[in-house]
């Protein structure tokens, strides 16, 4: 990375970053309202791990992956949000008469969603592990569960982006938020694969790409090390952000045309 | 023109306009179609394997015990999705000229009231058709579908009145995490994915004195045909409207004294 670029992306982050930590309604819905649904479902269906075949029996263990996609939705409506309200504002305007290049500006904006995936998955992880989950992997695994998770979350991030640059609008980013709840909720999300017993919500379920973010935190907390199921994680992860960048990468162009 | 007279009037203007923003845009009729059908394909598709847990013995199968879920959660966001539309008409001054114009303003809260539960039955609708189609048993005679029904109207008209109550006071949609997050917490703290019985630990002693406990219970022994609860539940549906609708009532004081 040159000089300049690493300046302009480092400035844009620090903007990032101080606007993500000002807004505690950016981060407390998505730290409270992720460990709500945990409690209520590790309660709920804990007698789901009597079912024959299920992988263990501490169905919070199971759940506990779940908060971590939770988290990267949110993180969806938080980096979109943010930069919807700078094309609202004019701010995007004002940058875009200066000599900043369009790389650095998307991933400032991502330092944002970053910290916020940090705090995020300490934050479920450790929740989780106080109120009794497991973790098969060990403390290296406790790692990777963190990376894996800051990857899904600036992952989903460049989605957000994408959304606010194509669309403009703070309100139209907010309505994305329901389409990617769609997704969690017809993943294996409450029950592995093998217990989705309804032949369409199997297959559904099969073909979802969340259904196999899901199994790799599955894989540290309830197996231990299981490298292909990890690769899986981590390539959909790199998958989604590769294509979001390159389409929130198109849109920036466009709306630089635009304005 | 009678008292009761005016106030109808005034609701049936307020009711109209209400629906017909919610049928013509896209953004507000999808939300309240799509999150109950989608909720109700997680549930009953993805947890079908749950109707087989050592323990759980509904007679109707899990979709129906679902669907009663989903059904009174419905009815519930039906009424705080309408506060959101209260909030907003006061927070961009339409609500105000509405105080104006009105000869009898508890019309005002009727006419939202009647709009909630026009929008609901649109939605009850659609998802029990859904539900037929994907093979729903339905046990309970005529007389216990009715009853059902009449129960979330009830769970409809008294969310309602909540959100009302809710927007009157602070007339700004930034007042919709306050309408959304109690419903929320209050519905997912009562039995959802199995009955009360199979409930244990914390979430067993928080669903045993939750009052949606017994809606729920009597909802599904209604569509079992093996009714249960039921004084207790319209007992409960009927003090939840009365108590709300004091509480609209203070808001729109509220709105008044703020003029």
């Amino acid at each position: 990375m040159s000089g300049s670029l690493s300046i302009q992306v480092g400035q844009l982050a620090r903007r990032s970053v101080l606007r993500t930590l000002r807004q505690p309604a950016q981060i407390v819905p998505a730290l409270v309202f992720p460990l709500f649904l945990l409690a209520v479902n590790a309660s709920g269906l804990q007698d789901a791990t009597e079912l024959p075949g299920f992988p263990t029996d501490s169905y919070l263990t199971f759940v506990l992956a779940v908060p971590f996609i939770q988290g990267a939705l949110f993180s969806v409506m938080n980096s979109g949000t943010d930069l919807a309200r700078d094309i609202e504002t004019g701010f995007l305007n004002r940058l875009a008469l200066t000599p900043l290049r369009g790389a650095a500006l998307l991933s400032g904006l991502l330092a944002g969603s970053f910290l916020l995936g940090v705090v995020q998955a300490a934050a479920y992880l450790s929740v989780g592990l106080l109120a009794g989950a497991e973790l098969a992997a060990g403390p290296a695994g406790a790692l990777v569960i963190l990376a894996l998770s800051v990857c899904i979350t600036v992952a989903f991030g460049t989605i957000g982006l994408f959304a606010a640059l194509r669309f403009g609008s703070g309100e139209a980013v907010q309505g994305l938020f329901p389409v990617f709840f769609v997704f969690l909720f017809l993943s294996s999300m409450a029950l592995p694969l093998d217990l989705l017993t309804t032949d369409w919500f199997h297959a559904i379920a099969s073909a979802n790409p969340i259904s196999y973010l899901l199994q790799a935190f599955r894989s540290l907390l309830i197996e231990g090390w299981n490298l292909g199921e990890l690769a899986l994680g981590f390539g959909i992860a790199a998958a989604i952000f590769t294509v979001g960048m390159l389409a929130a990468t198109s849109a920036l162009k466009t709306r630089l045309v635009r304005t | 023109m009678s008292r009761a007279a005016g106030i109808a009037a005034v609701a049936r203007a307020v009711a109209w306009r209400s629906i017909h923003n919610f049928l013509t845009n896209p953004a507000f009729l999808l939300p309240a179609v799509m999150f109950p059908l989608f909720f109700f394909i997680s549930f009953a598709g993805g947890l079908a394997a749950i109707g087989e847990v050592p323990g759980f013995d509904f007679p109707s199968g899990y979709t129906a015990f679902q669907f009663v879920f989903v059904l009174l959660q419905s009815a519930a966001f039906g009424g705080v999705f309408t506060g959101f539309a209260m909030a907003r008409d006061f927070e961009s001054g339409f609500g105000r000229r509405y105080m104006l114009a009105a000869g009898h303003r508890s019309g005002i809260v009727a006419g939202y009231a009647l709009a909630a539960l026009i929008r609901s039955f649109i939605t009850w609708g659609i998802l029990t058709a859904v539900a037929l189609i994907a093979g729903m048993n339905v046990s309970g005679s005529a007389g216990e579908i009715i009853a059902l029904y009449t129960l979330a109207i009830l769970v409809n008209v008294a969310a309602t009145m909540w959100a009302a109550g809710v927007a009157l006071r602070v007339r700004s949609i930034q007042g919709g995490p306050l309408m959304q997050f109690p419903t929320f917490l209050v519905l997912f703290l009562a039995p959802v994915y199995v009955p009360l019985d199979l409930l244990s630990g914390w979430i067993h002693a928080i669903a045993s004195i939750n009052p949606v406990t017994a809606l729920l219970e009597a909802g599904r022994g209604f569509i079992s045909g093996d009714p249960v609860l039921v004084g207790a539940a319209f007992a409960i549906g009927i003090t939840l409207v009365a108590l709300f609708t004091l509480w609209a009532k203070g808001g729109l004081r509220s709105a008044e004294a703020a003029g």
